[in-house]
C-alpha cells in the first residue's frame, strides 16, 4: 500500500508479539533441541526434560555405548521418536565449554563401542564392520529426512526442489548407498550367495507386510497434517487480516485524533484510508506496487494519487477495461494532468473522472463544476493544458477538447483510439 | 408536507448520526423511526408506513435485499433508497435489482442525503455518477457481454445510453437536460426507464456479469 511508514509516529500500541507461549511447564514432552545440539539434540532435550545437566545425560549414552552398543540403539531410536522442538521456542543459546566436553563424550563413546566390537573377537568383528557402515547411511538418510529439513523440502518445493535440494538428493543417495552395502556385505559374509536370493525375498516380503499393516496409521498421519495445515492457513489469515488493521486503520485513527484540530488534514487522512481499505476489501482495483496494467487500474490510482495530494475527493467511473498500451499510457497520463489542473485551479471539494472503453476507442472525462475559465485569456507561458496535456494526446494520435465558461466548471474530454482492436 | 424517513442499519452509532444531520439540517425530511436488523425493520415499516426508507446493504440476517423482498410487495408505495459504506459492483446491483430506487454511499454530504431522499419521493431515481457506469457496463452491447434474449426488455436505448453517459460524467439532471436539448422531466423518465430494466432484467445475470469480470 502506498503509506510511508516514515511519516508516523511510534506506533500506539505494539501489541503484535502477543505472548502464546503459556503452555503450563509441567506437562511439556520431550522435545530434541534444536540449538546447541552435536548429534541430534536427544540428550539435550532428556536433559530439559528430567532438569538435569546436559553433560551427566551424554556421560550415561557414552558409558551404555560400551556395553555392546545399547547407548548407540537407545540414542538413535530416541531420534527416531522425539520430535524436534518447535522453531521459535526460546532455548538457551550453546554454551562453547559443554559443546567440547559433549564432542569428547562422543568420541568416549564411539571408542568404547569399538573397542567391545574388537574385544567381542574377529567373527562379530565381520558383523560390527558392515553393520557400523549400514548405521552411518542409516544416519545420513535419516537426518536428511529429520524434521528441520523436510519442512525445507516443503516451503523449497514451491519455489523449485532443484534451487536447494541437488545436495540433499546427492546425500540421500550416498546414504542409502551405504546402507545397501552394509547389510549386501554383512549378508554376503553369514550365508553365501545361495542363501542370499531367499534372505532378500524374505525381507521384501516383511517390508510388504509391515507397509500393509500400517496403512491406517499412514492414512491418520496424512489426515492430521491436512488438518494441522488447514488450522495453520486459517490462522495466518487472521494474522494477516489483524497485521492490515493495525498497520492501516489503527495507525490512521492515532493520526487522526493527533491531528483533529485540523479538519482538512483529517479528511485527507480518512479519504486515503477509506480508499486503500476499499481495494483490499473489495478487490484488487490497484495492484500494489506494481504498476498498473489496466485502464480502469490507471485511472483509479492516478485519481487516488491527486486526491492524496491535493485533499479533496476524486471519483473515478471507469465503464469496460482493456490492457495499457503506451498511447493509453499517455492517455492516463494526460487525465492525471487534467485532475490536477482542475485540482489547482478550480477551487472545489469534488472532480468527475469518467473513462469509457469502446472497441475503437478510449474516452476519458475530467470534471469539474468550479469557477472555469476563459480560453482566450490563459496566458502563454501556462504550459499544462498546451503540452502536458494536448501535446501528450496529440504525439499519441489522440483528440483533446475542452469545453468550458466563466462559473460554469470546465470539462476535458480526451479520446484516443485504439490501434489494435483486439476485442 | 415533510417526506417521512425510516432508518434501516444496524450500527446504532451510523442511525443516530443521520437522524441528527437530517433533522438539523432541513425541515422537508423527517425520520419517524429507526431498525436495527432485517426483522425490526419489516415490522417497523409495516407499522409506520414512511416515504422512503433509508436501507443499509450489509446487515447481519440477510442485508437490504432481505427487507426489500419481504415488504416491497405488502407496501409497494413506499420507496427504497440504499445507503450503503460498499460501491462494490454487486452490492449495489443486488439491491437495485431487489426494487431500491435508487443507491448512496455512506461518503455523501447531508445536503446531498437529504436532496437524494426528496427525489426518490417524488418518484424519481437517484444514481450516482459510480452506479451509471455499473448499469452501463452491465448493458454494454459490445462483444464480450452476455447474449441479449429479449431486446425490447433488456437494451437500452441510445438516448438512455446517453443519459447514464452524462450522469456518469458527473452531470446533474439539469444540466442533462439542456445537454441534450430535453426537459428534465424527460430525464427523470429516461433514468426511471433504466432502473426497471435493471430490475427486470432476469436474463441478463448482472450480479454475474459482476463476478465473472472480478468486480467483487
Amino acid at each position: 500500500m502506498g503509506w510511508n511508514p516514515d511519516d508516523l509516529p511510534p506506533p500506539a500500541c505494539d501489541d503484535r508479539r502477543v505472548s502464546v507461549e503459556t503452555k503450563a511447564k509441567a506437562t511439556e514432552p520431550v522435545r530434541r533441541r534444536r540449538t546447541g545440539r552435536v548429534v541430534a539434540g536427544v540428550a539435550g532435550g532428556v536433559a530439559d526434560h528430567l532438569g538435569v545437566e546436559v553433560f551427566w545425560v551424554r556421560a550415561v549414552f557414552a558409558a551404555l555405548t560400551a556395553l555392546n552398543g545399547v547407548g548407540a540403539i537407545a540414542y538413535g531410536l530416541l531420534w527416531l521418536f522425539v520430535p524436534q522442538q518447535a522453531a521459535g521456542v526460546p532455548e538457551q543459546p550453546p554454551n562453547p565449554r559443554e559443546r567440547q566436553q559433549a564432542l569428547g563424550l562422543l568420541a568416549l563413546g564411539i571408542g568404547a563401542a569399538v573397542l567391545t566390537g574388537l574385544v567381542s573377537g574377529p567373527v562379530s568383528g565381520w558383523i560390527t564392520g558392515p553393520l557400523a557402515v549400514a548405521m552411518v547411511g542409516a544416519a545420513v538418510v535419516w537426518r536428511e529426512a529429520d524434521e528441520a529439513q523436510r519442512r525445507r523440502w516443503r516451503d523449497g518445493a514451491r519455489s523449485g526442489l532443484l534451487g536447494t535440494g541437488r545436495t540433499t538428493v546427492v546425500r540421500v543417495l550416498a546414504g542409502v548407498a551405504l546402507v545397501a552395502i552394509g547389510i549386501g556385505v554383512l549378508l554376503v559374509n553369514s550365508y553365501g550367495i545361495d542363501q542370499l536370493r531367499f534372505a532378500l525375498l524374505a525381507v521384501v516380503a516383511t517390508l510388504g507386510g509391515v507397509a500393509v499393516l500400517t496403512v491406517p496409521l499412514w492414512i491418520k498421519l496424512i489426515n492430521d497434517l491436512g488438518e494441522e495445515r488447514r488450522v495453520r492457513i486459517r490462522t495466518e489469515e487472521r494474522a494477516e487480516i489483524a497485521a492490515h488493521l493495525h498497520d492501516s486503520v489503527l495507525q490512521t485513527l492515532a493520526l487522526i485524533q493527533k491531528q483533529a484540530e485540523q479538519p482538512r488534514e483529517v479528511k485527507r487522512l480518512a479519504r486515503g484510508q477509506e480508499r486503500q481499505l476499499r481495494e483490499w476489501l473489495y478487490g484488487n482495483v490497484v495492484e500494489d506496487s506494481t504498476r498498473p496494467r489496466t485502464l480502469s487500474a490507471a485511472l483509479t490510482a492516478a485519481s487516488g494519487e491527486v486526491e492524496d495530494q491535493f485533499a479533496l475527493s476524486v471519483q473515478p467511473v471507469v465503464v469496460g477495461d482493456c490492457e495499457l498500451d503506451p498511447d493509453l499510457y499517455a492517455l492516463v497520463q494526460a487525465a492525471r494532468e487534467a485532475v490536477v489542473n482542475a485540482a489547482k485551479h478550480a477551487g472545489v471539494a469534488e472532480i468527475s473522472v469518467y473513462g469509457e472503453v469502446e472497441p475503437d476507442r478510449v474516452t476519458v472525462f475530467v470534471r469539474d463544476r468550479g469557477k472555469g475559465f476563459d480560453p482566450e485569456t490563459v496566458p502563454e507561458d501556462r504550459h499544462g493544458l498546451a503540452d502536458s496535456i494536448g501535446g501528450r494526446m496529440e504525439r499519441h494520435g489522440g483528440e483533446v477538447r475542452i469545453r468550458t465558461s466563466l462559473g460554469e466548471g470546465t470539462e476535458v474530454q480526451l479520446m484516443m483510439p485504439r490501434k489494435a482492436a483486439d476485442k | 408536507m415533510a417526506v417521512r424517513v425510516f432508518l434501516v442499519d444496524d450500527h446504532a452509532l451510523f442511525r443516530a448520526g443521520v437522524r441528527a444531520e437530517l433533522d438539523s439540517i432541513t425541515d422537508d425530511v423527517e425520520v419517524v423511526g429507526e431498525a436495527g436488523s432485517v426483522g425490526e425493520a419489516v415490522v417497523g415499516i409495516g407499522h409506520h408506513r414512511p416515504d422512503v426508507v433509508l436501507l443499509d446493504v450489509h446487515m447481519p440476517d440477510g442485508g437490504g435485499a432481505e427487507v426489500l423482498r419481504q415488504v416491497r410487495t405488502a407496501l409497494p408505495e413506499v420507496v427504497f433508497l440504499a445507503l450503503s459504506v460498499s460501491d462494490a459492483a454487486e452490492d449495489v446491483i443486488a439491491v437495485i435489482r431487489a426494487g431500491a430506487r435508487g443507491y448512496v454511499t455512506k461518503t455523501i454530504s447531508s445536503q446531498e442525503l437529504v436532496r437524494a431522499v426528496v427525489r426518490v419521493a417524488e418518484g424519481d431515481a437517484v444514481f450516482s455518477p459510480r452506479l451509471a457506469g455499473f448499469v452501463l457496463d452491465a448493458f454494454a452491447d459490445r462483444p464480450g457481454a452476455a447474449p441479449i434474449s429479449d431486446p425490447e426488455l433488456d437494451l437500452l436505448t441510445p438516448r438512455e445510453r446517453d443519459v447514464l453517459r452524462l450522469l456518469a460524467r458527473g452531470y446533474a439532471y439539469k444540466e442533462i437536460a439542456s445537454e441534450l436539448f430535453i426537459s428534465v422531466k424527460t430525464v427523470e423518465t429516461h433514468v426511471s426507464s433504466v432502473l426497471r430494466k435493471t430490475q427486470l432484467s432476469n436474463r441478463y445475470e448482472l450480479s454475474r456479469w459482476a463476478s465473472d469480470r472480478r468486480l467483487v
